[in-house]
């Protein structure tokens, strides 16, 4: 028992109140510290005698990026057509359903494309990291890593990161052209035009600025996945009961890190 | 580093705390080269956190351990790598990778820590999967293994780059009394074969006696008694004695302290405070 956990009503509340606080500080700090080491890994790894390899960046890539293909298909396309349908009511209340083309282009690759990417890979490989690392943990795995003389950080950590930071980009990328073209098939027969004529369209309202912005802000997603996904997991006490508290614990903490973050880049950057 | 380094590990005035809880008390010991010292104890003894030292991974509130001559809480962190891949640790779960085959598994110091060639590599992980007799078995996932098979292809993984010094924790816990038996037959192999120094923890008294040159028995957190196995067996002190003839500890005498622990008016329950 610690000292002062005894304490009740408005003392224990406070007592309470100030362990949590100390406690989401230090986790930033761990987060922060965590972030830094992998990069020190990354560039200096070679000369300490532990390069990080290209074989299992390679294996995570495929298993974030590739495997997370078709569910983000299924949902860009969704949703790029639910943006047209809403998109065409509302600008038809004034009459200006033709402009429809460009609502829906500017929110899904500045808005919805990298968030629901996020949100996706959040919940597919960000709980599958902490699962992974939280069992490792109670295992002894990573206790028998760092004994061997390798590095967990260098070992298991910078592989996802780097592998995570590549593909949620490209699975945005993705998601944009599978979510315009899907807003295209509701759009076209609409307004009486043509795929052609509405592609056009689209790449002549898109600036580059527009796609870096989304681009940009899914590699920090990718970052904020990662590293919320390693640090539930790496603090997993208690077994299978406690690996499957910090999986979900992982994949709360990381959507709403990504909502939060979205809306402080887009207050920082657009304003 | 420079002078001779007799001892392969020296623990100096060790004392730990978990929390506000002392765990370790003033606890000094020396492994010598090429004997087999077992750390034994009941729960509780704090002989697990003595090993979570001696291999790093915790920080002493006070005191040294020094490994094959280097303190441990004075080595860089490139040094103490390198310090490590001198000596192999076998876990009480085995803690082998469950995403990596067997032979993966004992593969990995290898192809993290040297620059020898695939061939060469398959070579070693078969040579000492032969040595625990694994022989075949380098394809199969951890999970297809049996307890005593973890434990041995665990022991594999630790002598792989064929340490100096090799720390087994309960190599024979949880397994039936014949594979715990070849455990310590593999034990007493490898030091005589390889001339290695190995810390063994464990509570098993027969495999203590069968393999040890030199037992530390900690109770409570403190060394009680550091000595060969013949003197070990002859001591006359109460609580060796209750050890190894598997009595129970005396009942408690002090009544009060019993009932107020029971309406939860104790302060937090300190090792002493058990204590007649």
């Amino acid at each position: 028992m610690t000292a002062g956990a005894d304490h009740k009503g408005l003392v224990g509340l406070l007592d309470r109140l100030g362990r949590r606080a100390v406690a989401g500080v230090a986790e930033f700090g761990f987060a922060a510290a965590l972030f830094g080491e992998s990069f020190y890994w990354l560039a200096m790894g070679k000369r300490r005698h532990q390069p990080v390899r290209l074989a299992p960046i390679f294996a995570q890539a495929m298993e974030i990026g590739i495997g997370a293909l078709p569910i983000v298909t299924v949902l860009s396309g969704t949703i790029g057509v639910m943006l047209a349908i809403q998109g065409i009511y509302s600008l038809k209340l004034f009459g200006a359903e033709s402009r429809v083309t460009l609502g829906v282009a500017l929110s899904t690759v500045r808005e919805f494309a990298p968030l629901i990417t996020g949100i996706l890979v959040a919940g597919r490989s960000g709980s599958a990291l902490a699962a992974r690392l939280g069992t490792m943990r109670i295992n002894q795995e990573i206790d028998a890593l760092t004994v061997m003389g390798i590095s967990p950080v260098r070992f298991l950590v910078v592989p996802a990161l780097i592998a995570m930071m590549v593909m949620l980009p490209a699975l945005t990328l993705w998601g944009d052209l599978v979510g315009l073209f899907a807003a295209g098939l509701y759009i076209a027969p609409q307004l009486g035009s043509t795929m052609a004529a509405y592609g056009t369209e689209v790449a002549g309202l898109l600036k580059v600025n527009d796609l870096m912005h989304g681009l940009a802000k899914s590699a920090i997603f990718a970052v904020l996945i990662t590293v919320v996904g390693v640090i539930n997991g790496a603090s997993v006490t208690g077994g299978a009961e406690g690996v499957g508290r910090m999986t979900t614990r992982s994949v709360v903490h990381a959507i709403s890190a990504i909502v939060i973050t979205d809306m402080i880049f887009v207050f920082l950057v657009t304003r | 580093m420079g002078e001779p380094v007799t001892n392969s590990v020296e623990v100096v005035d060790l004392v730990s705390h978990f929390g506000e809880r002392q765990i370790l008390h003033q606890v000094s010991l020396e492994v010598r080269k090429g004997e087999i010292m077992v750390i034994m104890g009941g729960s509780g003894s704090g002989k697990t956190t003595l090993l979570n030292h001696l291999l790093g991974l915790l920080s002493p509130t006070s005191g040294h351990v020094r490994v094959l001559g280097h303190d441990l809480s004075r080595l860089s962190p490139l040094a103490l790598q390198r310090l490590r891949t001198r000596t192999g640790v076998a876990f009480q779960s085995g803690a082998l990778f469950s995403s990596m085959s067997v032979g993966d598994n004992i593969a990995l110091p290898l192809r993290e820590h040297t620059n020898l060639d695939e061939t060469t590599i398959g070579i070693m992980t078969r040579l000492k999967l032969e040595v625990v007799s694994l022989a075949g078995f380098e394809t199969l996932m951890p999970a297809e293994l049996s307890g005593g098979m973890i434990k041995r292809a665990a022991l594999a993984r630790a002598i792989v780059m064929d340490p100096e010094l090799l720390f087994c924790d309960e190599p024979s816990a949880g397994l039936d009394p014949v594979v715990a038996s070849s455990i310590d037959d593999l034990i007493l192999r490898l030091r005589d074969a390889m001339g290695m120094s190995i810390v063994v923890v464990t509570h098993d008294l027969d495999s203590t006696f069968k393999i040890a040159d030199r037992i530390c028995v900690l109770d409570k957190g403190r060394v009680l008694a550091l000595d060969t196995v013949e003197a070990i067996r002859a001591s006359t002190d109460v609580r060796i004695q209750n050890l190894l003839n598997r009595r129970t500890e005396d009942a408690e005498p002090d009544v009060d302290s019993y009932l107020r622990r029971l309406l939860g008016e104790a302060a937090s329950p300190t090792p002493e405070s058990r204590l007649p």
